[in-house]
This record gives C-alpha cells, sequence and structure tokens, in this order.
C-alpha cells in the first residue's frame, strides 16, 4: 500500500548537523498539503499520516480553511463515533461554524452531547442541510444520498480503513477531495472471498487509497512527518516495524516525557515491569510458556495487576502538554487485546480488582484512540498457532502505538518459537500493490526489541 | 473452526464414525441434478481429457479426449459436451410462472413493478469437489470468446457451434457458485462437509472417497479404517482402488496406464494416415478404433467410482429433511437462472473477461449480504447451528419467566412490554443492544434493558442469568398488542443478536457513470481494458492446452 | 514435458523475446536490446564449485561491459543452517545501468492477468532466496545492484506465448532473512540423532531406514500432505499419539493446553479438567448445547428443530412449547 512517496511529499532533507525541529517539519507538510488541497491544480490529495501525527487536527484546520474561502465541503468518516468526534472538535475550534451532522434513522443516531452546540444542525435527511458550510456523516450515510447537487469539496477522513466500494458509492456526490488516514492500522477486509478481483485496480475490497492512486498516479502524496502521540522511546521502534519505507519520528525527545511513582516498587512483576516501561518507554512482562486458551486467566489477571498497581502506586506523567506532574488517571489508561473475549475477561478481572472508568476494547475500537499508558495482552500469548489473523500487522500496529508514555506489553514466553513453526507462506496475488511489511516478520522485530525490556514473573 | 465443530470431529475421531454437523439439509438438492466428473490432463494445465455427464446415475455419458494436445478432438470433446448440458438446460428454460420484479423506469427514472418471466425450476450441476468447480470456470472461460465459423468465417481454428454458448452458461454457473447458499453449481464434497463433522482434517475432507467413507463406510468397516483405504489402497498393477474425483488424475494412472494406451493410439493414428490400399486401410482402422477404445475404458474405469461416489453422497442428504429457508434461497438461484436465460435471448455479448468497478462492486455485495442470509437463515433453520451461534454469544435460548406490560413515551403510547427471560447462555448483551425472535417466519426485535441477577461482564460463572428485555415491534398498532405477537410465561425461545433479514447496500452508480476516483466510465483514458474490446477472442497458436 | 519447452521457446533467440518483456514490464531507462545485442555467456564448468565460479565471473564480467546479457541457469551458493546450498535460478538477467534481475519461467497460466496466488506465492519465496544468494555475489562485484522485483514469466491465457508479470519481493526478503538467521545448524540437529544414524537409502537397509525415521521426532500438520513424501508417516504418528494437530492447526486454538484427543474428550464429558479452566468451560458448555441441539432434533441425522420448525414468512406456527 505504502507506494514510494512523490518527491514533494518527502520532508525537506534536514542540513547535516542542524537539529531536527519537529515543529518545522509538521508545519512545513501541513502547509504544504494546504496548499494543494485548496489549489486548483489536483482533483484529489492524499495524506498518509502515522499515529498521532495530528491528523484530526488537520482535517478539522483543512475544513475550516475551505469553509472560509467560501467552499461549502462535506466530510466523510468512516464510523459514527469519528463523525460526533470531528463535529465536536469543529465546534470547539470554531463554535460560530454552521455545520451539519447527516445521520441515520437508528434509534440514537449521533452522541447526544452534540445537542449542546447551538450551530451543529442534526438531521437524516441531505436536503435538510443543504447549504451549510461543513456537512459530516459516515460513508454508508452518505452512500444512501441521493438527488442532491455534488458537493465541490469533500475530505475522507480514515481513507485506509475505508473500501473501495464504499467510495465508489460516495464519489459522485464530491468533485474533488483530501483524503486522509494511517496506511498502518488494520485494513479493511471482506467475509467473503475477493480474489476474483485482485491485482483490479477497483478491486472492490482494497482499500479506498489504492483504488484512487492506481486511476491517478499523478496525485500529490503527502506525509504528516513527525508523530506528537508517540514519545521518543516508541517512535523509531513503530516507524521502523510498521512503516519501514515512510518513517517518521516522535515531536518531543528523550527526556520530555517522564512517568513516575508515589509509591516505590514491591518487587512483584507487575511493579518491576511498570518500572521498565516507566523508565524505557516498553515493559515485557512474560509470564512462563504454556498453552492456553484465549482468555488466559493468568495473563488476564498479569494485566488487571499492572493496571491496579499502576493506579495504586500514583503514576503521575509529566510532558510538554503541563509544567506539572500530572496523575495517571484511570481514564488515561488503555488495555488492547485481540479478540472480543479477551476484552470481557479483563473487564471482568479489572472489576475484581476494584477498577473502574479504564478504556479495555480490541485492537479495532481503539483505532484513533490516545492514553498516557497502555497494557497490551500480546496477539500471541500462550497461542499454539499463528494464524493471518494473529499475524496481521495492523492490530499489533494499533496496540503499540496507542501510548503517550509506556506501553507494557504481557505474553507467555515462547513467540519467537511459535513464529519459527509458522513460517509465512502466503499467497500473492499478481499485481497487488504490497502493503509492507509482512506479518510474521513485524511480529519477530517487536519481539526482539521487547525482549529487551523483559520482566520474567510467575504469578 | 468453531469449538463445537472442533468436538464434533474429535468425536468422530474417538468413534471411527462421521457425526452430524446439521439437522437439517441447508442447500437445494434438485429432483433431477446433472452430475459432471471432468479430468483434466496432467502436466497440459487444465486440457480436458474426459467427462462423465448426465442426470441418469446408471447410464453416465462419456466424453474423452484421445489425445488431449489435438486441437480437433479437444473441440469434439467440448461440442459433445454442449449436447450433452445444453439440452438439460434448455428444459428448464421455457417452464415459467409469472412475477414481478421492480425495475427503473428509463424515461421517469421512477422504480416500477414489471411483469416478468420467472422459471419454476432451475437445472443444477454437481461437480465431485471443488477444484471441479474451478474447472467448470476455466471450461467456461476458455470457450464463451470462442468463434465459430458461423460468427467468423476468417478464424484459424472455428470453434463447433453450440461451445460458446455452453462457455457462457459454464461461466454463469461459475460464477454463481461463488455466491453463499447458492445451489445452482455444488461440489459434492462441500455439501457432505457442510453437513457432517469427519475425524479427519478439513484437507482430507476434500478427498471424496474418505470423506463418504467416514459418513458411510461399507461393510464392517469403521470410517475411518474405510477413509484409510479410500486414500491410499492400490491394486496389483499399483492402481489406487479409489481413485481421486478429479480433475487431477493419478500420476500411477497418467505413466502406467494412461501414457502408453495414448502412445498406442498415436502410433495407430500414423499409420492409419500412411495407410494405401483399403484392406490395410480397414485394418489399421481397426486398430485406431481398437485403440481409442482402450482409452475411454481405461478413463471410464477412473471417472466411474467418483460418479457413483457422487451420487450416494446425493442419496445421504437427500435423507435430511429440507431447511425451512432453503426454499427461499433457491428461489434466488431461479432468479439467477432466468436472468442468465434472458441475456443469452436477448443477443447480449458473452461476459467479460474482468468485471467492471461498478459490477465488481455490485457481486461484492451481494454476496456479503447472500452470506448474512446464509448465517442467519442456518441458524434460525437448524438448533445445531444455533448451538454455535449460542456458544460464541451471538444468540440465546430462554424460558419467559414474566410479562409486564409497558408503554412508550409518545403521545399515542405503542406497547413496549417487558419479557424477563431465564438463561444458561451468556451472550454479548450490552446497553440497549437489539435482539431478534423469529415470528411467524418474520423477526420481532426486542432491545436488552438488564440483567437482573449477574453482575456486569462476570463471564466467568456457569449457572443461569435472569434478563429483561422489551420488544420494540410487530405488535400492531392498537394499544393492545395483537393476540400471539407477545411471549407468554413459559415460552422457550431463541433470541438472536443477528439480524434475520437483510438490508441490501446502497444504490450504485451505473457503470456509465463511475466516477474519477475509479477511473471514470468505461473506454475512458482512466479506466481498464482499453486496449482489447471486452470481447474479442483470445490469441491463438499451434500449441493451445484448451 | 510442456515446461521444458515452454522454457526453451521463452529463452530461444538469444533470449530475444525474453528481454523484450523484462524491458516492458521493469521499465527503466534503457531500451530494449536489439536481437543480437544480448551477451549469453557460456556457464559451464565442472562440479558445483566450478559453475558458482564461472556464474559469479560472467556477473562480473556482464556487469563491467555495460550491456544486456542473459544468464540461462546460473548457480549460486548460500549458506543455509551453517552448510552450503546450491541454487539454479531459471535465469538472471543484467542490465546496462548494472541492475541484476531474477526471471522466473513457471507453466502454469495467467489468465487474464491473474494467476494462482499459492504458485505466484511459492515463486516469490523461491526468487527470494535466489536475490538473497546474488547479493553477496553483488557484494564483492563494483557497480552491481540486485533488483528486488522479480519477473515472473508464463504461458498466457490457453496458449504456449509467454506474458510476465513483475512481482516485488521485499516482503519475502526481509521474511527469508530473519529465517536463515534463526534456523538451527545443521550440525545441531545431526548432534541430537542417536550416534551412528544415517538416512542414506543407499547405505542402509529398509529397517535400518525405518528406525533412523522413528527416532526423529514428527511434527505433523495436514498441510504436509501435499507437500512432503513422508507425510503418510508423520500422520500415523500423530493419529497414535492421539494429538489433536492431526484435524488441523486451527482446531488447537481453542483448546488451550489440552494436546490429545482423549484429554479433549474427556474435559468436554466432566471427566476430567481444571473447571475453573477457560477451555474446558468452553468445551463443556459446547458439548451440552450440542448434546441438547442433538436431543431436541430427535437424534442424527433428524428432523423437526427447537425453532427451526417454523417456515419463513407467514408458513407454520410460531415457536413455542419446545423441550
Amino acid at each position: 500500500m505504502t507506494a514510494p512517496a512523490t518527491p514533494d511529499a518527502v520532508p525537506r532533507p534536514v542540513p547535516v548537523g542542524a537539529p531536527f525541529d519537529p515543529g518545522a517539519a509538521a508545519a512545513r507538510a501541513t502547509d504544504a498539503i494546504l496548499r494543494d488541497t485548496l489549489g486548483a491544480a489536483h482533483r484529489g490529495v492524499v495524506v498518509d499520516s502515522p499515529p498521532g501525527a495530528g491528523k484530526s487536527t488537520l482535517v478539522v484546520r483543512a475544513a475550516r480553511e475551505l469553509a472560509a474561502a467560501g467552499r461549502p465541503l462535506m466530510v466523510v468518516a468512516q464510523t459514527n463515533a469519528q463523525v460526533d468526534d470531528l463535529v465536536a472538535r469543529l465546534a470547539e475550534k470554531e463554535p460560530e461554524l454552521p455545520v451539519g451532522r447527516l445521520h441515520s434513522n437508528d434509534p440514537d443516531p449521533y452522541d447526544r452531547a452534540l445537542d449542546e452546540l447551538p450551530n451543529v444542525r442534526k438531521s437524516a435527511k441531505a436536503a435538510e442541510l443543504a447549504g451549510l458550510d461543513v456537512v459530516i456523516s459516515t460513508a454508508a450515510k452518505w452512500a444512501h444520498v441521493q438527488g442532491v447537487e455534488p458537493w465541490r469539496h469533500a475530505i475522507v477522513d480514515e481513507a485506509y480503513q475505508m473500501r473501495s466500494d464504499a467510495l465508489l458509492a460516495v464519489a459522485g456526490l464530491f468533485e474533488r477531495a483530501l483524503f486522509v488516514g494511517d496506511p498502518g492500522q488494520l485494513d479493511p477486509f471482506s467475509v467473503v472471498g475477493a480474489d476474483q478481483w485482485a491485482g483490479l485496480s477497483y478491486d472492490p475490497s482494497a482499500s479506498a487509497v489504492s483504488t484512487l492512486l492506481a486511476h491517478n498516479p499523478g496525485l500529490p502524496q503527502h506525509r504528516l512527518p513527525v508523530s506528537w502521540r508517540l514519545p521518543a522511546s516508541a517512535a523509531p521502534l513503530v516507524s521502523a516495524a510498521f512503516y519501514p519505507y515512510t518513517p517518521f519520528r516522535s515531536g518531543t525527545d528523550h527526556g520530555d516525557r517522564r512517568l513516575t511513582f508515589r509509591v516505590a516498587s514491591d518487587g512483584s512483576g507487575p511493579d518491576r515491569v511498570l518500572d521498565e516501561a516507566a523508565e524505557s518507554g516498553w515493559g515485557l512482562l512474560e509470564l512462563p510458556a504454556r498453552r492456553t486458551p484465549r482468555t488466559d486467566p493468568e495473563a488476564v489477571r498479569a494485566v488487571a495487576l499492572v493496571v491496579r498497581r499502576l493506579l495504586d502506586r500514583g503514576g503521575a506523567a509529566v510532558s510538554e502538554r503541563a509544567p506539572g506532574a500530572v496523575p495517571v488517571t484511570a481514564d488515561r489508561i488503555a488495555v488492547g487485546t485481540a479478540h472480543r473475549d479477551q476484552v470481557a475477561a479483563v473487564r471482568a478481572a479489572l472489576a475484581e480488582l476494584g477498577v473502574a472508568g479504564v478504556a479495555v476494547d480490541t485492537a479495532n475500537r481503539l483505532q484513533g484512540r490516545e492514553f498516557d499508558v497502555t497494557v497490551m495482552l500480546h496477539p500471541l500469548s500462550g497461542r499454539p498457532d499463528a494464524t493471518a489473523f494473529h499475524l496481521e500487522t495492523g492490530r499489533l500496529c494499533v496496540l503499540a502505538s496507542r501510548h503517550r508514555h509506556a506501553c507494557v506489553v504481557v505474553c507467555r514466553a515462547g513467540v519467537a518459537e511459535l513464529l519459527d513453526e509458522h513460517p509465512s507462506t502466503e499467497p500473492v496475488q499478481l499485481g497487488v500493490t504490497v502493503k509492507f511489511p509482512d506479518g510474521w516478520e513485524a511480529m519477530q522485530s517487536t519481539w526482539e526489541r521487547w525482549s529487551n525490556h523483559r520482566v520474567s514473573w510467575r504469578p | 473452526m468453531s469449538l463445537i465443530s472442533t468436538l464434533a470431529r474429535l468425536e468422530a475421531m474417538a468413534s471411527g464414525q462421521a457425526g452430524p454437523l446439521a439437522t437439517v439439509r441447508h442447500r437445494r438438492i434438485s429432483d433431477r441434478p446433472l452430475v459432471l466428473v471432468p479430468l483434466t490432463t496432467a502436466g497440459e494445465a487444465g486440457a480436458p481429457l474426459g467427462a462423465l455427464v448426465g442426470t441418469d446415475r446408471d447410464a453416465p455419458r462419456l466424453l474423452t479426449v484421445a489425445q488431449p494436445r489435438d486441437r480437433d478432438l479437444r473441440f469434439t470433446f467440448l461440442a459433445e459436451l454442449a449436447e450433452a448440458v445444453l439440452p438439460y438446460l434448455d428444459a428448464y428454460a421455457d417452464v415459467v410462472e409469472p412475477a414481478e420484479r421492480s425495475e427503473t423506469d428509463p424515461e421517469t427514472g421512477k422504480r416500477v413493478k414489471a411483469e416478468v418471466e420467472l422459471c419454476v425450476d432451475a437445472p443444477q450441476i454437481i461437480v465431485p469437489s471443488r477444484p471441479g468447480i474451478d474447472f467448470v470456470r476455466l471450461l467456461g472461460r476458455s470457450m464463451r470468446f470462442r468463434r465459430t465459423a458461423e460468427e467468423d468465417p476468417d478464424t484459424p481454428y472455428p470453434a463447433p457451434p453450440r461451445v460458446p454458448l455452453l462457455g457462457r452458461w459454464l461461466t454463469h454457473y461459475g460464477e454463481r457458485a461463488r455466491v453463499p447458499g447458492s445451489s445452482l453449481l455444488l461440489a459434492a464434497t462441500d455439501l457432505l462437509n457442510r453437513h457432517w463433522a469427519t475425524g479427519q482434517s478439513s484437507l482430507e475432507d476434500q478427498h471424496l472417497g474418505a470423506l463418504l467413507a467416514w459418513i458411510d463406510p461399507p461393510g464392517e468397516l469403521s470410517g475411518a479404517e474405510a477413509a484409510s483405504r479410500a486414500e491410499v489402497e492400490r491394486d496389483r498393477g499399483g492402481q489406487l482402488v479409489c481413485p481421486p474425483a478429479g480433475p487431477a488424475t493419478d500420476p500411477a494412472f497418467d505413466n502406467k496406464l494412461l501414457a502408453p494406451a495414448v502412445e498406442r493410439y498415436d502410433r495407430a493414428r500414423q499409420e492409419l494416415a500412411a495407410a494405401e490400399d483399403g484392406p490395410d486401410a480397414d485394418e489399421r482402422l481397426a486398430r485406431l478404433t481398437a485403440a481409442e477404445r482402450d482409452i475411454r475404458a481405461l478413463l471410464h474405469g477412473v471417472m466411474r467410482p467418483a460418479w457413483d461416489a457422487v451420487w450416494h453422497g446425493l442419496d445421504l442428504l437427500r435423507e435430511l429433511p429440507e431447511g425451512a429457508r432453503v426454499e427461499e434461497r433457491w428461489t434466488r438461484d431461479r432468479w439467477s437462472f432466468t436472468g442468465h436465460r434472458d441475456r443469452v435471448r436477448a443477443g447480449e455479448p458473452p461476459q467479460p473477461r474482468r468485471d467492471d468497478a461498478v459490477t465488481a462492486a455490485q457481486k461484492l455485495a451481494t454476496r456479503e449480504t447472500a452470506q448474512a442470509q446464509l448465517d442467519a437463515a442456518e441458524a434460525l433453520d437448524d438448533p445445531l447451528v444455533l448451538a454455535g451461534r449460542r456458544l460464541s454469544g451471538e444468540a440465546f435460548v430462554g424460558e419467559v419467566t414474566e410479562v409486564v406490560m409497558a408503554y412508550s413515551e409518545s403521545k399515542r403510547p405503542s406497547p413496549r412490554p417487558l419479557v424477563t427471560v431465564r438463561t444458561d447462555d451468556r451472550p454479548y448483551l450490552g446497553e440497549r443492544t437489539k435482539v431478534f425472535r423469529s415470528l411467524d417466519g418474520r423477526p420481532q426485535s426486542a432491545e436488552f434493558v438488564r440483567y437482573e441477577n449477574a453482575p456486569d461482564g462476570d463471564d466467568g460463572e456457569d449457572g443461569e442469568r435472569v434478563l429483561v428485555l422489551r420488544l420494540t415491534d410487530r405488535m400492531g398498532r392498537a394499544k393492545e398488542p395483537a393476540p400471539g405477537s407477545v411471549p407468554d410465561k413459559g415460552d422457550r425461545i431463541a433470541w438472536t443478536l443477528f439480524e434475520h433479514d437483510q438490508r441490501g447496500g446502497p444504490k450504485l452508480p451505473d457503470p456509465e457513470e463511475a466516477p474519477w476516483t475509479h477511473g471514470g466510465p468505461p473506454g475512458t483514458a482512466g479506466a481498464e481494458g482499453t486496449a482489447a474490446p471486452a470481447h474479442a477472442p483470445d490469441p491463438v497458436t499451434e500449441e493451445d492446452f484448451l | 514435458m510442456r515446461g521444458n519447452a515452454f522454457e526453451a521457446k521463452v529463452k530461444a533467440d538469444g533470449g530475444t523475446e525474453l528481454l523484450q518483456l523484462l524491458a516492458e514490464r521493469l521499465g527503466g531507462e534503457a531500451p530494449p536490446p536489439a536481437p543480437g545485442e544480448v551477451s549469453v555467456p557460456d556457464l559451464s564448468a565442472a562440479g558445483p564449485e566450478g559453475r558458482t565460479a564461472r556464474t559469479a565471473l560472467a556477473l562480473r564480467e556482464a556487469t563491467e561491459s555495460g550491456g544486456w546479457a542473459l544468464l540461462d541457469h546460473p548457480l549460486l551458493a548460500l549458506d543455509v543452517a551453517g552448510s552450503p546450498a546450491y541454487l539454479e535460478p531459471d535465469a538472471v538477467v543484467v542490465r546496462p545501468d548494472g541492475r541484476w534481475t531474477v526471471v522466473e519461467i513457471k507453466s502454469f497460466p495467467m489468465i487474464d492477468g491473474s494467476a494462482d496466488a499459492a504458485k505466484v506465492g511459492a515463486a516469490a519465496r523461491q526468487a527470494a532466496v535466489y536475490v538473497l544468494a546474488l547479493e553477496r555475489v553483488a557484494g564483492r562485484t563494483p557497480g552491481a545492484e540486485v533488483g528486488d522485483r522479480v519477473l515472473l514469466v508464463c504461458p498466457k491465457d490457453f496458449s504456449n506465448l509467454p506474458t510476465a508479470s513483475v512481482v516485488d519481493i521485499r516482503k519475502q526478503l526481509s521474511v527469508t532473512r530473519r529465517q536463515l538467521t534463526r534456523l538451527t545448524r545443521v550440525e545441531d540437529i545431526a548432534s541430537a540423532l542417536p550416534e551412528g544414524t544415517t538416512f542414506d537409502v543407499t547405505r542402509c537397509s529398509g529397517a535400518e531406514l525405518t528406525s533412523a525415521v522413528e527416532a526423529v521426532p514428527a511434527a505433523y500438520a495436514p498441510e504436509c500432505l501435499s507437500a512432503c513424501e513422508l507425510s503418510f508417516h508423520c500422520r500415523d504418528r500423530a493419529r497414535e499419539s492421539g494429538a489433536v494437530e492431526a484435524l488441523g492447526r486451527s482446531v488447537r486454538g481453542e483448546l488451550g493446553a489440552l494436546t490429545t484427543v482423549t484429554a479433549v474428550l474427556s474435559a468436554a464429558h466432566g471427566d476430567t479438567g481444571d473447571p475453573g479452566d477457560p477451555a474446558v468451560m468452553a468445551l463443556r458448555r459446547a458439548a451440552a448445547l450440542r448434546a441438547e441441539a442433538l436431543a431436541g432434533s430427535g437424534a442424527p441425522p433428524g428432523a423437526g428443530a427447537l425453532v427451526g420448525a417454523d417456515a419463513p414468512a407467514g408458513a407454520g406456527a410460531p415457536e413455542r412449547g419446545v423441550g
């Protein structure tokens, strides 16, 4: 997917010896994107945004500038939560801006918090929102809109998670568009076979961006070069493992962020791995090798204990955002897993330990979210086999890139050996642009790195 | 594989006998299916070698290609195949009933009802295994762009008259087979594997002989023993007693029996061509005929077991009662057959080599809808399938312990009764999760209100749950719910978290209006396939294999 | 066979047609060579070492010459698990800019631009090994660079006309590189065997060979059946030991620490197993649900159903009063 970027999209080389100025690099990229978006030269502009690189900020800014230039626009996002989030952000930045929230006919179609915003109009009919500066909805809802005058402009958010056929259904609604998304996250998929179209430029099951670029290879492709979320300890690993051909950097440097505890370690595994993670940004809590079901009770309990101890020890985060230390409260912590039954098990274990308010979800549902500290139940922990599902790079990438300070990985020993037993033997479809990297290789390389931060623990 | 099917397989392994994966039959089996057992030539990438075809299990029609590299012989084979298959298809084309279909009026652009014909039944083709379906597709692809001498007098290798038409039909059937739950073209192995779990892996289940042995072993043997024999047992000549069900053949057969026979045939043909006088030629002709007869006998010998196995499998499947919703899916198959009949009759060109953007998206949407419909219908038709969904938290069965009348908070209050259900299942219910039950064959929806006894997210404990649902529809317009629309205390009801019906996807643009993101309309600069006309014949060379 | 004839046809006339395809598909600055402009060096030499040396020399000369060269069946060496392996790609093309491209010629067809994905995948993994071996040679050859895109040549549609597709093998390269570093060395594997074990069919009897094979642990999965002649042996061993893997790797996913058929079934039926183990709990629920469904349907295979008896849309009675 990640095609080699066109020359104008590569961040300009920094003169040798000059310190990297992330703010300036990001600003240059944003300026170039807005120039291409507001200019008339191209029907489309594509922006690759690695985790936490300011994608939402860019979308909001582009929407405001287009509106300010007198060009009403439609915004396409993929989920209702994303739509509501964008509406709220727009209203926060520019409360006067008339915004339309197009929604479905289902019960509770949008976040009730939007009712508080005076300039946001909500409707299930596109015609009732005509004339507003910005109209926002999901791709699924837009696909049913008919008989309206096409918009001159559109912004398509999370475009890499949108399927080509979904773009086909809405592309008639706009003349030109800005496509923004993260190529490293989970790909769209289909529950039925779509192999017969593999290699076609418009393969309906491929991502919207791959179809767009296959048909319009001359479109400018930009990249946001700086992750403001990931700390200096995490960006190099995430960039190398999941974005090997489109590297990015962290906006902060080593030492800019600190995670401290009020209470000293009690020497237990969870405490030691928290210390390791606070120190280095990563911690691997390794339980003895064992083949387990997905809801491995020991691993689930270990995850819950790490969270419990993080709260009990009074974790506090220092960052460029605030001068003093900010307590790491439950709402700043997330637990990520591969499967839904693991989510249920972790929630139950946390409830048992009296922990509430921590986000516990699968990778799919954590996409696009940000926390101070994350705890990940490794997708291969205790597994007897490594299936394509578990080797999907996007899943691991999401789990490893949600944190601002530290990420703790909980896993059974033996991942490298398990991977050795399941060599990558993927079929190859002719004509399909290769999406990097290989899941097997990404699993190996991240594991190798996390092994340097290993705390072995027998619960 | 779901844990319930894994368990079924393990039980089969322990008992040596296949066990049920379904309590009803989830596919239509026609009263008069056409069975087709095709073979290909090893090393010739799909060149046909022979086939058994027909609707009479006792009298299959044997088609063979004595020398697969000979284009004329291949064409003869395809012409004979057309002769065997097309009359079977034609027999269904004219038995029709009137039906309604909503169409877009080309002038007003409005949706209108149109009176159309619908074939009352559809022809069904059964092949032994999944590679057989791929081969049907390959045959369809190789034939539909052929030109007959009538269509193009200059074509260097004209195809026999009905061959391109057969190609179009096989292509249609091959495409239809990709639609989940369709029954126009089926593989016997898929049918059997859907309904029984064997004690071997799903890869080994692709061997029709071994699969049948697990399900219905002959004589005193256990399924496991019979399957193992079917896989490996060879006669004294080193030939498999149960040859593969094709289209690929066993190498021992190719090398030891077939290759020498084809050689004898080639030699006899050369000798006949070189013959000079009458008596000599007669004798050589007799030798050629004998050589051809030998090949036919050999091929018949390796295809007949698969032929019989397919019919045997159909017998077993027919013993299962048909699922209640199978008829509905079969009706869609009838529409599919009728639609293609209409396109052929209207003189439309053959299906293009590759779908355009809009067609591809439409097909994908159709198949995704069909998959969701199938998943729901199978679970509703079959408690054993439902058990799998219950295990995965997508459905629950419970007894109604209390019904409390309640009403919606609107100007005209509608009934919204609260139904308390006791269940041992573990559904994934969250606040206002929608659930559905089948009421007179149609869905009635409710929403989850609360648990009466269990804490949130506690998944570990065994034992029962008591939960409250609020019924939200299908109770009529009056203030009092319509009779029978609200469950009674003591009713045992299956609720699903998945919907029973599927809404169709959004309307896509016409192919002529494909947007710029997808290359624009066909034929424009950004679109694919502009180089060669979509229906141009394939290049032909001296040494084609198909 | 057809495969060899096809390869010969592709390489005929000094590779004119092959290089035409390569120039067309891989682009690049240089126009395709005119017939006769391609050098086809003689690579014959004695023994594998001789042939790899000859290949390396030919590659160096071709790169220095700045012209087009077609190496027909060159021989390359690569260290695999501590011992040298010799590899023979179908062809390697040297371009005037010093770039080397691996060419794989296969006999499966490309129909309407697509081919069997499993076969293309296998070809890509094979080509990745060739590229790694070539990189060793290129490292010692000034001006040389090995392409990470290879040319796959196949028959077009149903003809024996060649057509080609470029396959990007960067993924296969990164995977193969890591796999090579992780392989157990051959000596270590050998030293784990009983003293005197040999698999040399020319030196030992059938009985000796059988006992040698039995001395080695068998790691079986059903995928082996299509790839290995010993798979039936390993399958028998897996079945004898009651390993659940005999049913396929995917069955293990939900069974946790239970690895044998007996252990799984006895846990499912409540005879053994830790009731607190989620795998055991799930198995027991699965067994109960399955039994309930089968009992309700009047035993296998039977009619009637808990909820299934109702017909869709209007026909039949609502489901209630179920036993």
